[in-house]
């Protein structure tokens, strides 16, 4: 053998895991949601999604190459994610101009300024999200009927969250909500689509189940219990389950590695966090949705549970048997 | 439900391709070179000189201190110098270079074949014939066995672990052994748990061995005190504390010792060894080394004596890949990378891995996405990348409060990671500078 | 009208407030320290090197107040000049310190020390060197990996990409012994600088028996002696196979230099030799 041997420390075998294949686990989780967006919404769908991954995988591309002056790593896949999520947060009839701004404030201002992937403090979607909200108030909070919605009335019409606090007798019934056709975002549609989506997650270990089921937890707790002494729709937990941004939120855009907890322990009370939240604004706020805020409250708050927090050591437990 | 460790673990592909292949013998080479450094402790010093006539068995190098463990020749012929050759550690070490003539054994080693089971010998006449034999930790640690079989004053061992589980992938040599030793082995643990005091040995085995677990089984209903678990197939399985708290639900605490929750571990190659010095007479001189490998034409289990380069076996084993990049000797998730095949065998080599060169070189490492895989997957219940931090910048005493010095070095960690980040290498670094700095902190006290 | 009065008086009382209160808190825990402390922090170089073996400058002037004399310390940054204000500030009398500066001590280049094994690890040399003794033959030798490069404050050392060797720029090291710490061979050493930056060491760490180094590299010292047998001042010493030269004795009179059979003796910034005849060599000997 003429070449020479590689000698670096242990291990020499590799699982094989990459960055991009986690990535893509995510995508292909958000198919069924995708799927059941494109029934809904027809062509607006396709176009909002594709153009939101459009313009963030070219302003990071850009960006990377010509302000950082280093080698663009797009095809790690998460701008393509940020893409995909921001896009599923907006109403489908957002002016594009604006929905470029989202992504050139989510990329270049909520992850790259940061220092890029790994990095960055705050969901780059869910930033992206809010900053629209709070820059475009009134075209961030106009919901197109869907084609095929029960409650069709000219062509916007508010969402579930939007009536549950004014109008809870135009609800949807609640297999509406899980199957999805309601109005909304294109991410809020149905329960069942992105709890396939978790399912696939939980299988490929792309995540693991506390966040998702934490949050969920105690939207349902916290709900529950206030429905027990007052049976109104505002409280079901039901309803608060399978409307607005919960499920997408708790499943795709709170589980983001780089914005939530290392230790199993720090994800539950991060999640809790989240469900507390979202439900407090749900009730008491100005807003009819909470989740984006919430997640983004919690996203702050990562860094001091990781502190606060360690995984579960071994030889803590010293005898069970 | 297979028993298994509680926190962390992963699951490499197991590549058992050699487990069916008897053990076979290789010839002896004109030379052998046996490092005088082949255990944990103080290196041997050398008892022999230039022109010493040797036979097979012979003391050549003597235990200095207490932590340490005899060397002997594991072949006959005459020295030819004690000078510097590069071992497992990597850098040129002290060795006896001997000229083999002929293979001539000395005349206390019994070398008949047939089972001996009586042992009549009291605790610490076992105890000294296990010293006496230079008998180390043949799982790959090379602990000297008199040392870990003597507890401190005030401790007392309850169970006896026979490891028999074997979680790196690719390595078999455990599993031959176990096939074709087993009365040998039953013997051992007898003998073992005689030296210790204790009434009961659990053998551990990992669930990819049935034909062991079930070989063992049987074997063991002869044996009063001795039982056969199966264990599920996970790494590090075979970590000595992963092992305990397996078999017996007791973690051993940080800092402390196996025989402070009343365990004490021996590997089975090692249980071997320890029926053959006290039943035999025969010290450790040759052990099964399993040369495996993705492109290795003959993967095969070689009874090999301490001292043959590491190139024989190779060679042994249909000859070196073309396509070979790395040499591991051990196992590919602990095991060390050689810079070269003139390496002798020790009494610590456990296998021989060829990684063919597309394997060998690592990927570019990026930056850390926070993804906690590591997290999930210590077994001591680290947070891998936060030490890797910790480390990099020097923070040594945030690093002793994460617990670095609990690493096991088992590679889960590197293993993990999407973001290919070397953890496992600068926690290693890490634990090392803060070890360091307990050690001073202790003496200035 | 009123609404904005009462939003400026009210705000403008809590920012009052809080402002007694940081005043009275920062008067409450205030640390009282020598003001000469400070001053003598002024004037170093605030580098924060810890080349004094304090750890950081305002470590350094703490120690330099208290102390009694100023003997033994030295900020090998600042140099003289800074002393000088120092003993200035304090009223005492700076010490004379030599000037030093680090020197490498190898010279195994890829063209003289082959390599013999690919090194994938992390660029690291302390990780490096406890995993194995080296891509090449020599065990003893630098590694290449810049260990002493990242621990270098002052920009003053960097890899030659051709030689795969750590070189020292002369008028930026301060000698602070960052790289000599960092070093996980030992190969760094503070030497004195010398009238003129002039220097002579043995450019090798290896302690091998001398065939089995000269295998290696073929600048590695073998320790024969001749060195030590030509030099006039005893200042060569041979240990472990290796000679050493000491900084204290070395007069620099270039003899050990061309009698090394390997050329593993360096000389820097000295003109070039000329040719003598053997009655001028016997005349300098005497000399």
């Amino acid at each position: 053998m003429e070449n020479k041997l590689v000698v670096s420390p242990s291990p020499h075998i590799h699982s094989g895991d990459t960055i991009e294949k986690n990535m893509y686990g995510v995508l292909i989780a958000l198919i069924p949601a995708f799927l059941v967006a494109l029934y809904v919404f027809r062509l607006d769908a396709l176009i909002i999604t594709a153009l939101a991954v459009l313009f963030c995988v070219g302003f990071e591309y850009l960006i990377v190459k010509y302000v950082m002056k280093k080698t663009p790593t797009v095809s790690d896949g998460s701008a393509i994610i940020t893409g995909v999520l921001l896009a599923f947060n907006i109403p489908s009839n957002l002016p594009i101009w604006i929905l470029a701004l989202g992504c050139l404030f989510a990329i270049g201002v909520a992850k790259l300024s940061f220092g890029g992937l790994g990095n960055n403090i705050f969901n780059p979607a869910i930033a992206g999200r809010i900053f629209l909200l709070i820059s475009f108030p009134a075209q961030m909070t106009v919901w197109p009927a869907p084609e095929t919605a029960t409650t069709i009335d000219a062509v916007t019409s508010a969402t579930v969250l939007g009536n549950l606090k004014s109008t809870p007798e135009l609800l949807p019934s609640l297999q509406t909500m899980f199957l999805g056709t309601e109005a909304g975002s294109l991410g809020e549609m149905s329960a069942l689509a992105l709890l396939l989506g978790l399912g696939w997650l939980l299988w490929k270990k792309v995540i693991t189940w506390h966040i998702p089921v934490s949050i969920m937890a105690t939207v349902t707790i916290f709900t529950g219990i206030l429905y027990i002494f007052n049976p109104i729709p505002l409280y079901n937990p039901l309803i608060h389950l399978f409307s607005g941004g919960l499920m997408l939120g708790a499943i795709f855009m709170a589980t983001d590695y780089v914005t939530s907890p290392m230790t199993k322990k720090g994800m539950l009370i991060y999640g809790a966090g989240i469900g507390f939240i979202t439900v407090a604004i749900r009730l008491w706020g100005a807003y009819p949705e909470g989740v984006s805020f919430a997640i983004l409250l919690m996203n702050a708050l990562t860094p001091l549970i990781n502190n606060y927090t360690t995984p579960k050591r071994f030889g803590e437990v010293v005898k069970h048997g | 439900m297979l028993k298994t460790f509680r926190i962390g673990g992963i699951h490499p592909k197991d590549k058992k391709v050699s487990a069916g292949n008897a053990i076979q013998p290789i010839a002896i080479p004109n030379q052998v070179i046996i490092p005088l450094g082949q255990h944990i402790g103080a290196p041997c010093q050398p008892v022999v000189k230039k022109g010493d006539t040797v036979k097979v068995g012979t003391l050549i190098g003597k235990t200095v201190g207490f932590v340490s463990a005899n060397i002997h020749s594991s072949v006959s012929g005459t020295v030819l110098k004690i000078d510097k050759a590069v071992d497992a550690s990597g850098y040129r070490r002290d060795a006896v270079f001997i000229k083999v003539e002929g293979d001539e054994w000395e005349e206390s080693v019994d070398r008949s074949s047939d089972l001996k089971k009586e042992c009549n010998l009291s605790s610490k006449e076992i105890l000294d014939k296990i010293a006496a034999a230079g008998i180390v930790g043949m799982g790959g640690a090379t602990f000297p066995t008199h040392v870990k079989l003597t507890p401190p004053p005030g401790s007392k061992p309850e169970i006896l672990i026979i490891n028999g589980v074997e979680c790196e992938p690719w390595l078999t040599s455990d599993h031959r052994v176990m096939m074709e030793k087993t009365e040998e082995i039953m013997v051992g643990i007898t003998i073992v748990m005689k030296a210790l005091n204790v009434d009961k040995a659990i053998i551990g085995i990992e669930n990819n061995k049935k034909d062991a677990i079930e070989k063992f089984g049987k074997s063991a209903e002869n044996y009063p005190g001795i039982t056969v678990e199966a264990l599920k197939v996970q790494y590090p399985q075979g970590g000595e504390k992963q092992l305990i708290d397996a078999l017996t639900g007791r973690q051993v605490p940080s800092g402390a010792l196996p025989i402070s929750v009343g365990a004490v571990v021996q590997n089975v190659g090692t249980v071997l060894a320890i029926y053959e010095a006290v039943q035999k007479n025969k010290p450790l001189i040759e052990r099964v080394v399993t040369v495996t490998g993705k492109d290795v034409k003959q993967p095969c289990n070689i009874l090999s004596r301490v001292g043959i380069p590491v190139g024989n076996l190779i060679d042994a084993a249909g000859g070196l890949p073309e396509t070979t990049g790395k040499i591991v000797s051990g196992g590919p998730m602990m095991g060390k990378a050689l810079a070269s095949t003139d390496v002798p065998v020790t009494k610590g080599t456990s296998g021989i891995l060829v990684i063919p060169t597309l394997e060998a070189k690592r990927k570019a490492m990026k930056d850390c996405i926070r993804c906690a895989k590591c997290v999930s997957i210590c077994p001591m219940g680290l947070n891998p990348t936060l030490l890797m931090n910790l480390t990099e910048f020097e923070v040594w005493d945030g690093a002793e409060k994460q617990r670095i010095t609990d690493c096991i070095e088992c590679g889960s960690c590197s293993y993990t990671c999407p973001a290919d980040r070397p953890l496992l290498d600068y926690i290693r670094l890490g634990k090392g500078r803060v070890n360091s700095i307990i050690r001073t902190r202790k003496t200035n006290a | 009208m009123s609404v904005l009065l009462t939003a400026v008086v009210t705000l403008g009382v809590i920012g009052a407030g809080s402002a007694a209160i940081l005043y009275l808190i920062g008067q409450k825990f205030k640390v009282d320290e020598d003001p000469r402390i400070q001053e003598v922090q002024d004037a170093l170089p605030a580098a924060n090197c810890g080349g004094c073996g304090f750890p950081g400058c305002a470590a350094f002037a703490s120690a330099c107040v208290k102390a009694e004399t100023l003997d033994g310390l030295n900020c090998p940054v600042g140099g003289q000049p800074t002393m000088d204000k120092v003993a200035a500030i304090l009223g005492q009398t700076a010490p004379v310190a030599v000037k030093k500066i680090a020197v490498v001590r190898c010279s195994g280049t890829c063209e003289h020390r082959p390599r013999t094994n690919l090194y994938d690890g992390i660029s690291n040399c302390t990780i490096a060197a406890a995993l194995y003794g080296g891509d090449t033959g020599c065990s003893f030798g630098c590694l290449g990996l810049g260990d002493c490069v990242e621990s270098c404050t002052f920009d003053a050392i960097h890899i030659n990409p051709e030689t795969m060797l750590p070189e020292v720029v002369e008028d930026k090291c301060t000698a602070c012994g960052a790289c000599v710490k960092a070093c996980p061979k030992d190969i760094i050493e503070l030497r004195k600088q010398g009238p003129k930056s002039r220097r002579i060491y043995v450019s090798c760490v290896n302690e091998e028996k001398g065939g089995v180094a000269r295998k290696s590299c073929e600048v590695a010292c073998i320790g024969c002696s001749k060195c030590q047998q030509v030099c006039p001042f005893e200042a060569i010493t041979i240990t472990n196979n290796l000679a050493y030269i000491i900084d204290d004795k070395c007069r620099l009179c270039r003899k050990c230099v061309p009698v090394c059979p390997t050329n593993s003796i360096l000389e820097l910034n000295f003109p070039p030799r000329r040719d003598k005849s053997p009655k001028e060599e016997a005349a300098t000997v005497d000399a």
